[in-house]
Protein backbone atom coordinates (compact mmCIF):
# COMPACT_ATOMS: atom_id res chain seq x y z
CA UNK A 1 0.00 0.00 0.00
CA UNK A 2 1.25 3.45 -0.90
CA UNK A 3 2.16 5.60 2.02
CA UNK A 4 -0.08 8.34 0.61
CA UNK A 5 -3.08 6.01 0.77
CA UNK A 6 -2.24 5.11 4.36
CA UNK A 7 -2.05 8.78 5.30
CA UNK A 8 -5.33 9.52 3.54
CA UNK A 9 -7.04 6.64 5.36
CA UNK A 10 -5.82 7.71 8.77
CA UNK A 11 -6.63 11.38 8.23
CA UNK A 12 -10.11 10.84 6.79
CA UNK A 13 -10.84 8.27 9.51
CA UNK A 14 -9.83 10.84 12.13
CA UNK A 15 -12.08 13.46 10.52
CA UNK A 16 -15.08 11.12 10.48
CA UNK A 17 -14.43 10.34 14.14
CA UNK A 18 -14.09 14.01 15.11
CA UNK A 19 -17.27 15.05 13.31
CA UNK A 20 -19.25 12.25 14.96
CA UNK A 21 -17.76 13.16 18.35
CA UNK A 22 -18.65 16.85 17.91
CA UNK A 23 -22.23 15.95 17.05
CA UNK A 24 -22.44 13.60 20.05
CA UNK A 25 -21.25 16.34 22.40
CA UNK A 26 -23.75 18.75 20.91
CA UNK A 27 -21.04 21.10 19.69
CA UNK A 28 -22.01 20.92 16.05
CA UNK A 29 -25.48 21.32 14.64
CA UNK A 30 -26.36 18.29 12.52
CA UNK A 31 -27.27 20.68 9.70
CA UNK A 32 -23.67 21.87 9.43
CA UNK A 33 -22.08 18.47 9.94
CA UNK A 34 -23.71 16.72 6.99
CA UNK A 35 -21.26 18.11 4.44
CA UNK A 36 -18.27 17.32 6.62
CA UNK A 37 -19.49 13.78 7.24
CA UNK A 38 -20.16 13.25 3.55
CA UNK A 39 -16.72 14.62 2.61
CA UNK A 40 -14.81 12.54 5.10
CA UNK A 41 -16.77 9.34 4.39
CA UNK A 42 -16.23 9.66 0.63
CA UNK A 43 -12.52 10.26 1.15
CA UNK A 44 -12.31 7.39 3.60
CA UNK A 45 -14.04 5.11 1.11
CA UNK A 46 -11.62 5.93 -1.71
CA UNK A 47 -8.64 5.63 0.62
CA UNK A 48 -9.63 2.11 1.67
CA UNK A 49 -10.85 0.83 -1.66
CA UNK A 50 -7.85 1.06 -3.96
CA UNK A 51 -9.82 -0.64 -6.72
CA UNK A 52 -12.63 1.92 -6.74
CA UNK A 53 -10.11 4.74 -6.63
CA UNK A 54 -8.16 3.43 -9.63
CA UNK A 55 -11.28 2.77 -11.68
CA UNK A 56 -12.78 6.18 -11.14
CA UNK A 57 -9.43 7.98 -11.57
CA UNK A 58 -8.83 6.42 -14.98
CA UNK A 59 -12.43 7.14 -15.89
CA UNK A 60 -11.89 10.89 -15.43
CA UNK A 61 -8.40 10.79 -16.90
CA UNK A 62 -6.27 11.02 -13.77
CA UNK A 63 -3.24 8.75 -14.00
CA UNK A 64 -2.02 9.12 -10.45
CA UNK A 65 -5.00 7.82 -8.43
CA UNK A 66 -4.16 9.41 -5.04
CA UNK A 67 -4.49 12.87 -6.61
CA UNK A 68 -8.14 12.03 -7.21
CA UNK A 69 -8.52 12.11 -3.42
CA UNK A 70 -7.13 15.65 -3.39
CA UNK A 71 -9.55 16.60 -6.11
CA UNK A 72 -12.51 15.31 -4.09
CA UNK A 73 -11.22 17.00 -0.96
CA UNK A 74 -10.85 20.39 -2.63
CA UNK A 75 -14.26 20.13 -4.28
CA UNK A 76 -15.83 19.42 -0.91
CA UNK A 77 -13.97 22.36 0.62
CA UNK A 78 -15.34 24.67 -2.05
CA UNK A 79 -18.89 23.39 -1.50
CA UNK A 80 -18.54 23.69 2.28
CA UNK A 81 -17.26 27.25 1.96
CA UNK A 82 -20.10 28.31 -0.30
CA UNK A 83 -22.47 26.73 2.19
CA UNK A 84 -20.87 28.74 4.98
CA UNK A 85 -21.25 31.94 2.98
CA UNK A 86 -24.96 31.31 2.62
CA UNK A 87 -25.23 30.59 6.33
CA UNK A 88 -23.38 33.82 7.16
CA UNK A 89 -25.58 35.82 4.79
CA UNK A 90 -28.66 34.37 6.44
CA UNK A 91 -27.30 35.15 9.91
CA UNK A 92 -26.43 38.69 8.82
CA UNK A 93 -29.98 39.24 7.61
CA UNK A 94 -31.43 37.90 10.85
CA UNK A 95 -29.03 39.96 12.93
CA UNK A 96 -29.93 43.11 11.00
CA UNK A 97 -33.64 42.50 11.48
CA UNK A 98 -33.18 41.87 15.19
CA UNK A 99 -31.08 45.00 15.61
CA UNK A 100 -33.70 47.11 13.85
CA UNK A 101 -36.49 45.47 15.81
CA UNK A 102 -34.74 46.15 19.13
CA UNK A 103 -34.19 49.81 18.22
CA UNK A 104 -37.83 50.23 17.18
CA UNK A 105 -39.09 48.47 20.32
CA UNK A 106 -36.88 50.64 22.51
CA UNK A 107 -38.32 53.69 20.81
CA UNK A 108 -41.88 52.47 21.35
CA UNK A 109 -41.15 51.68 24.99
CA UNK A 110 -39.65 55.10 25.56
CA UNK A 111 -42.77 56.70 24.10
CA UNK A 112 -45.09 54.63 26.28
CA UNK A 113 -43.05 55.51 29.35
CA UNK A 114 -43.04 59.25 28.68
CA UNK A 115 -46.77 59.08 27.94
CA UNK A 116 -47.43 57.58 31.38
CA UNK A 117 -45.61 60.24 33.34
CA UNK B 1 -30.03 70.62 10.15
CA UNK B 2 -32.91 70.02 12.56
CA UNK B 3 -33.47 73.77 12.95
CA UNK B 4 -33.48 74.06 9.19
CA UNK B 5 -36.31 71.56 8.88
CA UNK B 6 -38.24 73.02 11.79
CA UNK B 7 -38.00 76.47 10.20
CA UNK B 8 -39.04 75.48 6.69
CA UNK B 9 -41.27 72.57 7.35
CA UNK B 10 -42.63 72.59 10.90
CA UNK B 11 -45.33 70.02 10.09
CA UNK B 12 -42.75 67.29 9.55
CA UNK B 13 -42.06 64.61 12.14
CA UNK B 14 -38.31 64.20 12.23
CA UNK B 15 -36.82 60.81 12.92
CA UNK B 16 -33.08 60.62 13.49
CA UNK B 17 -31.45 57.24 13.12
CA UNK B 18 -28.33 56.94 15.22
CA UNK B 19 -26.33 54.10 13.75
CA UNK B 20 -24.58 52.96 16.89
CA UNK B 21 -22.73 56.22 17.47
CA UNK B 22 -21.87 56.97 21.09
CA UNK B 23 -21.25 60.71 20.71
CA UNK B 24 -23.78 63.41 21.63
CA UNK B 25 -25.74 63.09 18.35
CA UNK B 26 -28.63 61.33 19.96
CA UNK B 27 -28.96 63.74 22.93
CA UNK B 28 -28.65 66.85 20.75
CA UNK B 29 -31.30 65.57 18.35
CA UNK B 30 -33.65 64.79 21.25
CA UNK B 31 -33.44 68.30 22.65
CA UNK B 32 -34.43 69.66 19.22
CA UNK B 33 -37.62 67.67 19.43
CA UNK B 34 -36.68 64.95 16.96
CA UNK B 35 -37.62 61.34 17.48
CA UNK B 36 -34.38 59.45 17.88
CA UNK B 37 -33.92 55.78 17.18
CA UNK B 38 -30.68 54.42 18.58
CA UNK B 39 -29.41 51.27 16.97
CA UNK B 40 -27.66 49.04 19.51
CA UNK B 41 -24.79 48.47 17.10
CA UNK B 42 -23.62 49.81 13.80
CA UNK B 43 -25.57 48.45 10.83
CA UNK B 44 -24.13 50.56 8.05
CA UNK B 45 -26.01 53.00 5.87
CA UNK B 46 -28.46 50.54 4.31
CA UNK B 47 -29.54 48.91 7.55
CA UNK B 48 -29.83 52.25 9.33
CA UNK B 49 -31.87 53.79 6.55
CA UNK B 50 -34.16 50.78 6.46
CA UNK B 51 -34.81 51.23 10.19
CA UNK B 52 -36.29 54.62 9.34
CA UNK B 53 -38.50 53.10 6.66
CA UNK B 54 -39.61 50.36 9.03
CA UNK B 55 -40.50 52.99 11.63
CA UNK B 56 -42.52 54.91 9.04
CA UNK B 57 -44.17 51.69 7.92
CA UNK B 58 -45.21 50.77 11.47
CA UNK B 59 -46.49 54.24 12.31
CA UNK B 60 -48.48 54.59 9.12
CA UNK B 61 -46.73 57.53 7.51
CA UNK B 62 -47.77 58.21 3.91
CA UNK B 63 -44.77 60.22 2.81
CA UNK B 64 -41.18 59.73 3.90
CA UNK B 65 -38.31 62.03 3.11
CA UNK B 66 -34.73 60.89 3.30
CA UNK B 67 -32.54 63.71 4.53
CA UNK B 68 -28.83 63.50 5.31
CA UNK B 69 -27.69 64.65 8.71
CA UNK B 70 -24.51 66.36 7.53
CA UNK B 71 -26.12 69.61 6.40
CA UNK B 72 -25.88 68.91 2.67
CA UNK B 73 -29.60 68.84 2.10
CA UNK B 74 -31.74 71.94 2.36
CA UNK B 75 -35.15 72.02 3.93
CA UNK B 76 -36.23 74.86 1.61
CA UNK B 77 -36.02 72.30 -1.24
CA UNK B 78 -38.53 69.96 0.39
CA UNK B 79 -41.65 71.36 -1.25
CA UNK B 80 -40.29 70.79 -4.77
CA UNK B 81 -39.05 67.37 -3.72
CA UNK B 82 -42.38 65.83 -2.88
CA UNK B 83 -44.51 67.75 -5.34
CA UNK B 84 -44.28 64.92 -7.96
CA UNK B 85 -45.50 62.42 -5.34
CA UNK B 86 -48.72 64.35 -5.04
CA UNK B 87 -49.30 65.49 -8.61
CA UNK B 88 -47.33 63.25 -10.94
CA UNK B 89 -48.11 59.82 -9.61
CA UNK B 90 -44.44 59.26 -8.85
CA UNK B 91 -43.63 56.66 -6.18
CA UNK B 92 -40.21 58.04 -5.38
CA UNK B 93 -38.64 61.40 -6.14
CA UNK B 94 -34.91 62.04 -6.20
CA UNK B 95 -33.52 65.50 -5.61
CA UNK B 96 -30.86 65.86 -8.28
CA UNK B 97 -27.89 68.20 -8.11
CA UNK B 98 -27.44 68.00 -11.86
CA UNK B 99 -30.66 69.38 -13.24
CA UNK B 100 -31.85 72.92 -12.89
CA UNK B 101 -30.06 76.20 -13.22
CA UNK B 102 -27.25 75.98 -10.69
CA UNK B 103 -24.96 73.07 -11.42
CA UNK B 104 -23.35 71.40 -8.45
CA UNK B 105 -19.63 71.83 -8.09
CA UNK B 106 -17.54 68.95 -6.92
CA UNK B 107 -14.24 67.27 -7.48
CA UNK B 108 -13.74 66.17 -11.06
CA UNK B 109 -13.17 62.53 -10.17
CA UNK B 110 -16.41 62.42 -8.25
CA UNK B 111 -18.35 64.02 -11.08
CA UNK B 112 -16.98 61.47 -13.52
CA UNK B 113 -17.89 58.67 -11.13
CA UNK B 114 -21.44 59.93 -10.77
CA UNK B 115 -21.74 60.41 -14.55
CA UNK B 116 -20.76 56.82 -15.24
CA UNK B 117 -23.08 55.51 -12.53
CA UNK B 118 -25.84 57.68 -13.89
CA UNK B 119 -25.27 56.17 -17.33
CA UNK B 120 -25.35 52.63 -15.98
CA UNK B 121 -28.44 53.18 -13.84
CA UNK B 122 -30.22 54.94 -16.69
CA UNK B 123 -29.35 52.11 -19.05
CA UNK B 124 -30.57 49.43 -16.66
CA UNK B 125 -33.76 51.19 -15.69
CA UNK B 126 -34.58 52.66 -19.08
CA UNK B 127 -35.12 56.00 -17.43
CA UNK B 128 -32.73 58.90 -17.27
CA UNK B 129 -31.48 59.27 -13.70
CA UNK B 130 -28.98 62.13 -13.44
CA UNK B 131 -28.08 61.77 -9.77
CA UNK B 132 -28.36 58.15 -8.65
CA UNK B 133 -26.22 58.69 -5.55
CA UNK B 134 -28.31 61.52 -4.15
CA UNK B 135 -29.68 60.70 -0.72
CA UNK B 136 -32.24 63.49 -0.89
CA UNK B 137 -35.41 61.56 -1.63
CA UNK B 138 -39.10 61.38 -1.03
CA UNK B 139 -41.10 58.16 -1.08
CA UNK B 140 -44.78 57.36 -0.94
CA UNK B 141 -46.51 54.74 1.19
CA UNK B 142 -46.08 51.92 -1.33
CA UNK B 143 -42.35 52.49 -1.54
CA UNK B 144 -42.13 52.76 2.26
CA UNK B 145 -43.78 49.35 2.58
CA UNK B 146 -41.49 47.93 -0.08
CA UNK B 147 -38.34 49.37 1.50
CA UNK B 148 -39.28 48.09 4.93
CA UNK B 149 -39.09 44.61 3.41
CA UNK B 150 -36.23 45.02 0.94
CA UNK B 151 -33.53 47.61 1.18
CA UNK B 152 -30.02 47.23 -0.22
CA UNK B 153 -27.15 47.17 2.25
CA UNK B 154 -23.97 48.29 0.63
CA UNK B 155 -24.62 51.22 -1.72
CA UNK B 156 -28.28 51.76 -1.06
CA UNK B 157 -28.92 54.92 -3.08
CA UNK B 158 -28.08 53.73 -6.58
CA UNK B 159 -29.05 50.15 -5.80
CA UNK B 160 -32.47 51.19 -4.51
CA UNK B 161 -33.21 53.10 -7.72
CA UNK B 162 -32.58 50.02 -9.85
CA UNK B 163 -34.48 47.80 -7.43
CA UNK B 164 -37.54 50.07 -7.39
CA UNK B 165 -37.60 50.44 -11.12
CA UNK B 166 -37.36 46.67 -11.61
CA UNK B 167 -40.23 46.18 -9.18
CA UNK B 168 -42.28 48.51 -11.36
CA UNK B 169 -42.31 51.70 -9.30
CA UNK B 170 -42.34 55.15 -10.87
CA UNK B 171 -39.33 57.33 -10.17
CA UNK B 172 -39.08 61.05 -10.84
CA UNK B 173 -36.22 63.52 -10.50
CA UNK B 174 -36.47 67.16 -9.55
CA UNK B 175 -33.75 69.79 -9.34
CA UNK B 176 -32.42 70.24 -5.83
CA UNK B 177 -29.91 72.72 -4.53
CA UNK B 178 -27.47 71.38 -2.02
CA UNK B 179 -24.96 72.92 0.33
CA UNK B 180 -21.39 72.02 0.97
CA UNK B 181 -21.54 69.65 3.85
CA UNK B 182 -21.24 71.30 7.27
CA UNK B 183 -20.33 68.37 9.41
CA UNK B 184 -18.63 65.08 8.85
CA UNK B 185 -16.92 64.02 5.69
CA UNK B 186 -18.30 62.03 2.82
CA UNK B 187 -17.88 58.32 3.11
CA UNK B 188 -16.32 58.71 -0.34
CA UNK B 189 -13.02 60.57 -0.60
CA UNK B 190 -11.79 61.96 -3.91
CA UNK B 191 -9.12 59.31 -4.32
CA UNK B 192 -11.53 56.54 -3.79
CA UNK B 193 -14.34 57.78 -5.98
CA UNK B 194 -13.40 55.70 -9.01
CA UNK B 195 -12.94 52.64 -6.86
CA UNK B 196 -16.27 53.42 -5.23
CA UNK B 197 -17.90 53.69 -8.62
CA UNK B 198 -16.57 50.29 -9.66
CA UNK B 199 -17.85 48.70 -6.49
CA UNK B 200 -21.27 50.28 -6.93
CA UNK B 201 -21.41 49.10 -10.55
CA UNK B 202 -20.50 45.61 -9.43
CA UNK B 203 -23.13 45.68 -6.68
CA UNK B 204 -25.75 46.83 -9.18
CA UNK B 205 -24.87 44.11 -11.64
CA UNK B 206 -25.00 41.51 -8.87
CA UNK B 207 -28.40 42.91 -7.89
CA UNK B 208 -29.51 42.40 -11.47
CA UNK B 209 -28.93 38.66 -11.01
CA UNK B 210 -31.44 38.59 -8.21
CA UNK B 211 -35.07 37.85 -8.76
CA UNK B 212 -37.26 40.91 -8.50
CA UNK B 213 -38.93 40.83 -5.11
CA UNK B 214 -42.71 41.00 -5.23
CA UNK B 215 -44.35 44.29 -4.36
Amino acid sequence: MDIVILVATVVSGAIVFSVVELIRRNKLKEKYSLLWLAASLVILFFSISRKALETISLLVGIYYPPSFIFLIASLFLIIINIHFSTVISELYEKNKNLTQEIALLKKAMEEIRSGNE
Amino acid sequence: MLEDINAHFPAADIVVINDGSTDATSAVAKTSGAKVIDLPHNLGIGGAMQTGYKYAEQRGYDVVIQFDGDGQHRADQLETLFEPLLNNGADMVIGSRFIGEKAYKSKFSRLIGIKILSGAVSLLTGKRITDPTSGFRAANRRVVEFFSRYYPDDYPEPEAVVLLKRAGFKIAEVPALMRERQAGSSSITAFKSLYYMLKVLLAIFIDMLKRVPGR
